[in-house]
């Protein structure tokens, strides 16, 4: 059970790890870091199913079910794009390349 | 069916790991180099977090929801594989919006059962604490004001989306504004707050409320999402995007506080703070604060008298302009959304390679807020295949400009404009822009003599120094190859 305080310093220690993690960031990636993001957020799938997986009456589950939807929707549609973007950063020189390859 | 009392274990350590897997990806994804993985690694968390979820004890509708999954997830896939790159922001947009949507759907299907069972519990007497165990689905005082909280960010967030996606599609006119506009938001937004304050005061004493607050408060933040993108203008978009997705990424955390799941916390929670540093960034690359983007009428074109610009238009033929540059030492090439819209980069980059090979030193020059989004040009011609060390951002491009023999502009108007600079009634005044005006020699590619997004005249284009080739950024990028081929003969 996570009571209101602990859920406080887990609100604040993430919302540091969020602020450090972008707060480096060349101008070029802000649009996939922004499309990644968004992706990361799709997590609320798991909270959807968690809510219709409990609806009793039809309309929990109508609504349920419209959240599921919505939340894969955002999984899949952030994942996609974000690959897409992310695809094509690739340098002129293709020394700096192939070693990007090896950190894969 | 019955599970083994450690799996619900084994479901929380998945979600740890998800957790720190959104982290790391989120991590490698700031750095060029270790970005494509980056994305690969959080997709891992995500996928085992949503197998494990599963499992969990009690979960019933298992059907619905795989149909609802598999639905989703594949009419997104396509949709994000189909589209051109261009059109990825206003596809953020729509993403952002469902992930919005499904966290104030979450915080609703809540609510609706927490109240359904009070209503179960006679209302002659608030419960006493003691009693508050028996009914099922309670939610805490805390989790209650964050369920309700979670909705209204969640429900602004999906509505407000989806209206900047229909206008980055040009489903919309781009800007919709009448008299008194601000206070009527406002009074929609208070008339929201009231129907959940006094939805939630009843809550937290342990009465039912009555269902209209909740459908009143559920839809009038859905309204107020409308309300208050309406009236900003497209130029702003990208800032209002970025907005929303910390929005979403609040109200995840919100709600994920309210079913007790840390996952949900937590990459809520990181997406909600990066996002708000993400928005400061780019209201800052435009040099405009979030109040002002969010409350001013950019780009309206009325207000205080512009000064007006001297000068005339003076055209130039595509052979021309090859042969400007063929000779020339330095060249810049200021791309923008223009340039994307016409489909041009591929047709640009040939060009550039073309000059590249007589030995004409080609840059790229890239304004922070170059296409719909920071960043968003640099996707598009890393597409083009144009290599990311050619690309220079305007602070280190900017010095160079008055060495630079010809600056090509394509596509780009309101980032080049000097009135920026220059007239303090200009709507853009303050805003950063690249120094183009300062080159030798200035090309410009334009479709026609419209003006740009915000509206504005740009004094650029009628400056000295300027020539404008006029035609569609493809044709004109043709006629610019074919012209350097016939120099080489």
């Amino acid at each position: 059970m996570i009571t209101g305080f602990l859920a406080l310093y887990i609100f604040m220690l993430a919302a540091f790890t969020g602020y450090e993690i972008i707060s480096r960031v060349p101008v070029i990636l802000h649009t996939p870091l922004m499309s990644g993001s968004n992706f990361v957020h799709g997590i609320v799938l798991v909270g959807a199913m968690v809510a219709l997986g409990h609806a009793e009456t039809p309309i929990e589950i109508a609504i349920g079910v419209a959240a599921v939807l919505l939340a894969a929707g955002n999984v899949a549609g952030g994942y996609v794009v974000t690959e897409r973007m992310l695809e094509m950063f690739k340098a002129s020189k293709p020394a700096a390349s192939q070693s990007a390859e090896k950190m894969r | 069916m019955t599970l083994p009392t450690w799996v619900p274990t084994i479901v929380e350590a998945i979600y740890f790991i998800a957790a720190v897997l959104f982290i790391w990806g989120l991590k490698r994804m700031s750095s060029p180099r270790t970005a494509r993985t980056g994305i690969v690694w959080a997709g891992a968390g995500m996928a085992a977090a949503i197998i494990v979820t599963f499992f969990l004890p009690g979960m019933h509708n298992l059907g619905w929801m795989i149909a609802a999954i598999v639905i989703g997830v594949v009419l997104s896939w396509i949709v994000g594989r189909r589209v051109p790159m261009t059109a990825m922001p206003q596809m953020v947009a729509l993403f952002n919006g469902m992930g919005g949507g499904a966290a104030a759907a979450i915080g609703a299907v809540e609510l609706i059962k927490f109240n359904a069972a009070l209503k179960l519990v006679p209302d002659t007497s608030p419960i006493q604490p003691e009693a508050w165990a028996d009914v099922a689905g309670r939610l805490g005082t805390t989790e209650l004001v964050l369920a309700f909280v979670g909705v209204l960010i969640g429900a602004v967030s999906f509505t407000g989306s989806l209206i900047a996606f229909a206008k980055l599609q040009g489903w919309m006119d781009r800007r919709f504004v009448f008299p008194l506009q601000r206070w009527v938001n406002l009074a929609i937004f208070a008339a929201a707050v009231v129907c959940g304050a006094l939805a939630l005061a009843a809550g937290i004493e342990g009465h039912a409320f009555e269902w209209g607050l909740l459908i009143g408060f559920i839809v009038l933040s859905l309204v107020f999402g409308i309300a208050m993108t309406l009236p900003i203008g497209g130029a702003d978009m990208p800032v209002v995007i970025s907005m929303y997705n910390a929005f979403t990424g609040l109200a995840v955390a919100f709600e994920g506080f309210v079913l007790q799941n840390e996952a949900m916390i937590i990459a809520g929670m990181v997406v909600g703070a990066a996002g708000t540093l993400l928005t400061q960034l780019m209201a800052k690359a435009m040099n405009r604060s979030l109040g002002n983007v969010l409350f001013s009428n950019f780009g309206g074109g009325g207000g205080a008298a512009q000064q007006e610009i001297a000068g005339a238009l003076k055209p130039i033929d595509a052979s021309d302009a090859a042969v400007m540059m063929a000779y020339a030492e330095r060249v810049a090439i200021v791309p923008g959304y223009g340039m994307a819209v016409a489909q041009a980069q591929h047709k640009i980059w040939e060009f550039a390679r073309l000059l590249i090979d007589r030995g004409v030193k080609v840059k790229f020059a890239i304004h922070p807020v170059a296409g719909r989004m920071p960043g968003h040009m640099n996707v598009l011609l890393a597409e083009a295949g144009v290599p990311y060390d050619l690309i220079e951002d305007m602070d280190d491009i900017n010095p160079e400009f008055p060495n630079t023999d010809v600056a090509l502009v394509i596509g780009a108007n309101d980032v080049v404009n000097p009135v920026a600079r220059t007239d303090k009634n200009s709507p853009i005044y303050g805003m950063p822009i690249l120094d183009v005006a300062k080159a030798k020699n200035v090309i410009v590619i334009k479709r026609g003599r419209g003006k740009g997004f915000a509206g504005i005249e740009n004094a650029l284009f009628y400056a000295d120094n300027t020539r404008m080739l006029y035609g569609d950024g493809q044709a004109a990028a043709s006629g610019l190859v074919a012209g350097l081929k016939t120099l080489d003969g």
